[in-house]
C-alpha cells in the first residue's frame, strides 16, 4: 500500500530539509563519525547483542559455558532428529568424492574449484540451488581493486575496525588478499558488474569504509554472482550432482574420527538417506530464520543455523556467535514488505537517515552494529521515531537525496530492484523516503576454522556464514558475497586435494550423536526439542490445533 | 504468524479450494495462513529468488494474472496456483569456448528461432521485464540488448511455463548475460594489475606487519586512516601513498 495521509504529513517534513542537507553534502560537510570510545559506549547501550537476556550459557558440547543467543542455544541443546540406533550405515544411497552441504555462494563456489581439482561432487541442499542468503545480498563486494588510492592494507584495517579488532588476523589476511582475484574470476565467469565506459569498475562507500570498494552489479550483486555460479556449475554436470530439498541432519564420521558423508531427509517424501564421502565442507548458511529476540529477518527461508548444530554435535568449536548482525536498514513500510533487506548501498549513494523531524541524528556510514543502535537510540530512548499505523516505529531513510545528487533516474537506475518492488506497492522511493528499522541479518561467528577452511575434524571442511572469525564481531558490508567467493573456492581445493591424498576409509559411525545426547542427559537436559530445525514454523497455529493426527518433530511434519 | 484483530478477512481459492485470509497478505503469507507448510514454492520471501511463481485468475475474467507469491497481496476471490517448478532446458556449454555471436546462442538454443512473437512472455513476468523483447534481440544476435534488458530476471520460470514456442527464455538470458559479461563488456584491467602485483609480493610485508600489530596501535592506526570523501570523483587519490 502507498503510505498513509498521516505518513505522507510526515515526509514534508523530510522535503522541507532535504534542499540545505544536499548543499551540505555537496560541500562535503558530513554529521560527524562516532569515535571509537562513542561507539563502544553506543553499542553497550542500545545494541541487542547488550539487552539483558540476550545471552545463554551453553550447557554442552566444545564450548560449554560460552554465552550465546538462546535461541541457538536451544537448538544445540537438543536432541538429534534421528535415533543413531535406527539407522543402518551399511546402506549408502550416494558416494561421492566431495559432498557439499548447502547450494548457496560458498557452497557452489567450493563445487566449482573442488571440480576443477578433480573431484566428482554432490551438493545437497535443503531447498533449490541457489535459494541462500547469497542470492539476497544486494549491495556489493568488496575488494581494494584500484591501486591509485586503496589497497590491501586498508580493506584489512576497515576489516578489523568494524569486528572490534577481534577478528582472526590470519582470515582477515586471506580474505583481503585474495579480494581482488576473486573479482576477476566472477568477470572471468561473466558477471556484469557495474562500470565504467572503459571497464573500470564503478565502487561506492560501504559502512565503514575508509575508501570506495564497493563494486556491484546494480542492486543486486548476490543474485547476479549466485545465479552465475549456479549456472557454471550446471555446465559441469558430469562432475557436479545436485540433490534439491535434501537437508543434512547429521554428519557420519568414519572410525579414524574422520568425517565420511551426512544423514540427508527427502523434505518431500520424508525418508533419511545416507551419502558417503572422502571430504564433507559445510556450507549451509546463517540462521535470520531464528528470529533471534524476536526481530524480524532479511533472511532466506532456510536459514535456520543447520550447519552449526551439526558441527558442534561432531565436536567442532563455535566462535564469535556472542554477536548478532542487525542490519540498520530493514523495511518497516508496508507491512507485506517487512524486514525486506534495503541496501547499505542507498547509504554508500548518499541517502541521509532522519528522524520525525526530518534531521540527521548519525552519520548514515557508521559500522552497521553502530548504525543499528543508533537507530534503536533515536527511536526508543530520544523518542523521534516515525510510528506506522501497525504499531512499529522507524527512521526515513532519504532516497530521493540520490536522484538529486547523481542525477534523475539514478534511483531506478541503480537500484532496480528495490524500484520496481515499492512501485508495486504505490511508493517511487526516487521521490519518497523508505521507512526503515534494524532487521536480523547476519551470523558474525560460527564453526572454527582456517584459511584453508579446514576445521578440527580430519575430511571436513567449513565455508561461508556457517563459519566464524573473519568478521570478527561485526561483518561490514560487501564482505560476505566475498567472504563465500573466498573460503568457497578455499574450501573446495582443500577438501579435493584431501579426498585425493589424505582421506582414509573406515567403518562409518555415528557414535558422536549418542555421545552427545549421553551429553544432553548427563547435564539434567530433558527435551522434546530436536534438532537441526530445517525450516521455520510460519503455518497457522489454530490449524495446527486441528491436525489432530499429525505429528511434528520439531517445527516441520 | 500475528494478524491484528478486526482485520478484514477475503475469500481466495487456493487450487479452486476456499479460504478466507486477512486482507493485507501477500499470497504467500495467505497460504500459511490457511494452514499450509510451505517447502516447494518459498524461498527469499522478498522479491528476487524465483521460488513463488504464481498464476491466478478472477471469476468471470479470461485473463490469467501471474506474481511472485511473497510480493502479491491477495485480492478477494482470487483463483490461484503457485508453479513452484517447471521442466526447463538447461543448454551445457564451456564458458571459455563459446563466441557471444547468434550462432552461440542457436547452437545451444534452436527453439529460440521459433518464437511466435505472441507478447505472452512479457506479460507473464512478475519482473516487468520485455521478454519478448529480448528474445527478439537474441534472434538478431544482440547479446548486449538481450543482457541488458534480461538484467533483473530472478528465473521463476513463468515465462516458460506459458510459451506456446516452448522456448525457455530464462536460460537463454543467463547465457547472454554472461557471454555479455565475459566477451563484450570493457575489461576491468586495473584488477589484473592489482592481481600481478599482489602475486609478487607487494602488500605482503605491510599485511604481516599489521597481523603482528597490538591492539591499542591498531586502533590509533584505524582512527588516523584518511577517508575518501563521499563526494569525491572516481580520480581522487589520498594524501598519505605510503600503503598504496
Amino acid at each position: 500500500m502507498p503510505y498513509t495521509s498521516e505518513l505522507k504529513e510526515l515526509i514534508k517534513r523530510v522535503d522541507a530539509t532535504r534542499p540545505s542537507r544536499i548543499e551540505k553534502k555537496k560541500k562535503g560537510e558530513e554529521f560527524p563519525m562516532l569515535s571509537l570510545k562513542e561507539r563502544e559506549e553506543r553499542l553497550r547501550k542500545f545494541h541487542p547483542d547488550f539487552k539483558e537476556g540476550s545471552r545463554r550459557e551453553i550447557r554442552v558440547g566444545p564450548n560449554k559455558g560460552y554465552g550465546i543467543s538462546p535461541e541457538i542455544v536451544d537448538l544445540l541443546e537438543a536432541k538429534s532428529r534421528v535415533d543413531p540406533d535406527m539407522i543402518d550405515l551399511t546402506k549408502i544411497t550416494y558416494e561421492t568424492d566431495v559432498l557439499i552441504l548447502g547450494g548457496g555462494g560458498a557452497g557452489t563456489a567450493a563445487a566449482l574449484t573442488a571440480q576443477e581439482n578433480g573431484a566428482k561432487v554432490l551438493i545437497a541442499t535443503k531447498l533449490r540451488h541457489g535459494d541462500a542468503n547469497t542470492m539476497m545480498a544486494e549491495g556489493g563486494i568488496q575488494a581494494a581493486s584500484k591501486e591509485t588510492k586503496d589497497s590491501l592494507y586498508y580493506h584489512y584495517l576497515d576489516v578489523l575496525g568494524g569486528g572490534h579488532f577481534k577478528n582472526v588476523p590470519e582470515l582477515v589476511y586471506t580474505l583481503v588478499t585474495e579480494a581482488p582475484n576473486v573479482l576477476a574470476w566472477l568477470e572471468s565467469l561473466g558477471c556484469m558488474f557495474t562500470k565504467f565506459p572503459d571497464g573500470r569498475l564503478k565502487s561506492l562507500h560501504g559502512g565503514g569504509t575508509c575508501r570506495k570498494r564497493m563494486h556491484y552489479a546494480a542492486d543486486i550483486t548476490g543474485a547476479e554472482i549466485m545465479r552465475t555460479l549456479r549456472d557454471e556449475a550446471r555446465n559441469r554436470i558430469e562432475d557436479i550432482k545436485l540433490l534439491e530439498f535434501s537437508p543434512a541432519v547429521e554428519l557420519i564420521l568414519n572410525e579414524h574420527g574422520h568425517c565420511a558423508g551426512a544423514v540427508l531427509y527427502n523434505l518431500e517424501t520424508e525418508e533419511y538417506f545416507l551419502v558417503k564421502a572422502k571430504a564433507v565442507i559445510m556450507a549451509t548458511g546463517g540462521s535470520g530464520r531464528l528470529h533471534i529476540q524476536g526481530y524480524l529477518t532479511t533472511n532466506h527461508y532456510g536459514a535456520t543455523g543447520d550447519g552449526l548444530v551439526m558441527g558442534y554435535r561432531a565436536g567442532v568449536k563455535l566462535c564469535f556467535l556472542h554477536t548478532v548482525q542487525y542490519h540498520p536498514t530493514g523495511a518497516i513500510f508496508p507491512e507485506q514488505a517487512e524486514g525486506l533487506l534495503i541496501t547499505e548501498k542507498f547509504r554508500g549513494a548518499g541517502a541521509n537517515v532522519l528522524n520525525i523531524e526530518g534531521e540527521q541524528f548519525v552519520n548514515e556510514r557508521e559500522p552497521r552494529d553502530v548504525e543499528s543502535a543508533s537507530f534503536i537510540r533515536e527511536c526508543l530512548e530520544v523518542g523521534k521515531g516515525i510510528p506506522t499505523h501497525t504499531g512499529k516505529v522507524g527512521v526515513w531513510l532519504d532516497s530521493p537525496m540520490i536522484d538529486i545528487l547523481m542525477g534523475e533516474g539514478a534511483v531506478k537506475r541503480e537500484f532496480p530492484g528495490k524500484f520496481i518492488l515499492f512501485k508495486r506497492f504505490g511508493i517511487d522511493i526516487s521521490k519518497e523516503p523508505m521507512l526503515v528499522y534494524p532487521t536480523l541479518h547476519y551470523q558474525n561467528g560460527g564453526l572454527e576454522y582456517n584459511s584453508r577452511c579446514e576445521t578440527s575434524i580430519p575430511g571436513f571442511f567449513s565455508a561461508g556464514e556457517v563459519s566464524g572469525g573473519v568478521h570478527g564481531e561485526n561483518r561490514l558490508m560487501g564482505n560476505s558475497l566475498l567472504d563465500v567467493c573466498v573460503f568457497g573456492r578455499n574450501a573446495g581445493v582443500s577438501a579435493a586435494l584431501y579426498a585425493k591424498e589424505k582421506a582414509r576409509d573406515g567403518k562409518l559411525t555415528l557414535d558422536h550423536v549418542r555421545k552427545y545426547h549421553k551429553e544432553l542427559e548427563e547435564a539434567g537436559i530433558i527435551t522434546d526439542r530436536v534438532s537441526p530445525m530445517l525450516l521455520p514454523d510460519y503455518s497457522n497455529p489454530k490449524v495446527r490445533e486441528r491436525q489432530l493426527t499429525a505429528h511434528y518433530l520439531g517445527t516441520i511434519r | 504468524m500475528e494478524v491484528e484483530k478486526n482485520e478484514e478477512l477475503v475469500p481466495i481459492f487456493i487450487m479452486g479450494k476456499r479460504y478466507e485470509v486477512p486482507s493485507s497478505l501477500t499470497i504467500q503469507k495467505a497460504m500459511e495462513y490457511a494452514g499450509y507448510q510451505l517447502i516447494r514454492g518459498c524461498g527469499c520471501r522478498g522479491g528476487i529468488c524465483g521460488a513463488c511463481g504464481t498464476v491466478y485468475k478472477f471469476p468471470g475474467s479470461y485473463k490469467i494474472e501471474i506474481g511472485l507469491a511473497c510480493q502479491t497481496v491477495v485480492q478477494p476471490n482470487m483463483y490461484l496456483t503457485q508453479i513452484p517448478f517447471f521442466p526447463a532446458i538447461k543448454s551445457v556449454y564451456d564458458i571459455e569456448k563459446v563466441k557471444p555471436t547468434i550462432e552461440t546462442l542457436v547452437k545451444a538454443y534452436p527453439e529460440l528461432l521459433r518464437c511466435l512473437q505472441c507478447n505472452t512472455c512479457t506479460k507473464s513476468c512478475p519482473m516487468e521485464i520485455e521478454v519478448m523483447d529480448y528474445i527478439a534481440a537474441a534472434m538478431r544476435g544482440d547479446v548486449a540488448r538481450l543482457a541488458e534488458l534480461s538484467f533483473d530476471c530472478v528465473m521463476c520460470g513463468l515465462c516458460t511455463s506459458r510459451c506456446p514456442a516452448e522456448i525457455c527464455q530464462y536460460n537463454i538470458a543467463i547465457l547472454g548475460r554472461r557471454l555479455y559479461g565475459k566477451y563484450i563488456a570493457p575489461k576491468a584491467e586495473h584488477l589484473a594489475s592489482v592481481v600481478k602485483d599482489i602475486e609478487k609480493g607487494k602488500y605482503e610485508q605491510m599485511l604481516r606487519n599489521l597481523m603482528d600489530t597490538d591492539e591499542e596501535t591498531l586502533k590509533d592506526l584505524y582512527n588516523k586512516r584518511e577517508i575518501e570523501p563521499e563526494q569525491a570523483d572516481e580520480d581522487w587519490t589520498p594524501k598519505d601513498k605510503t600503503y598504496l
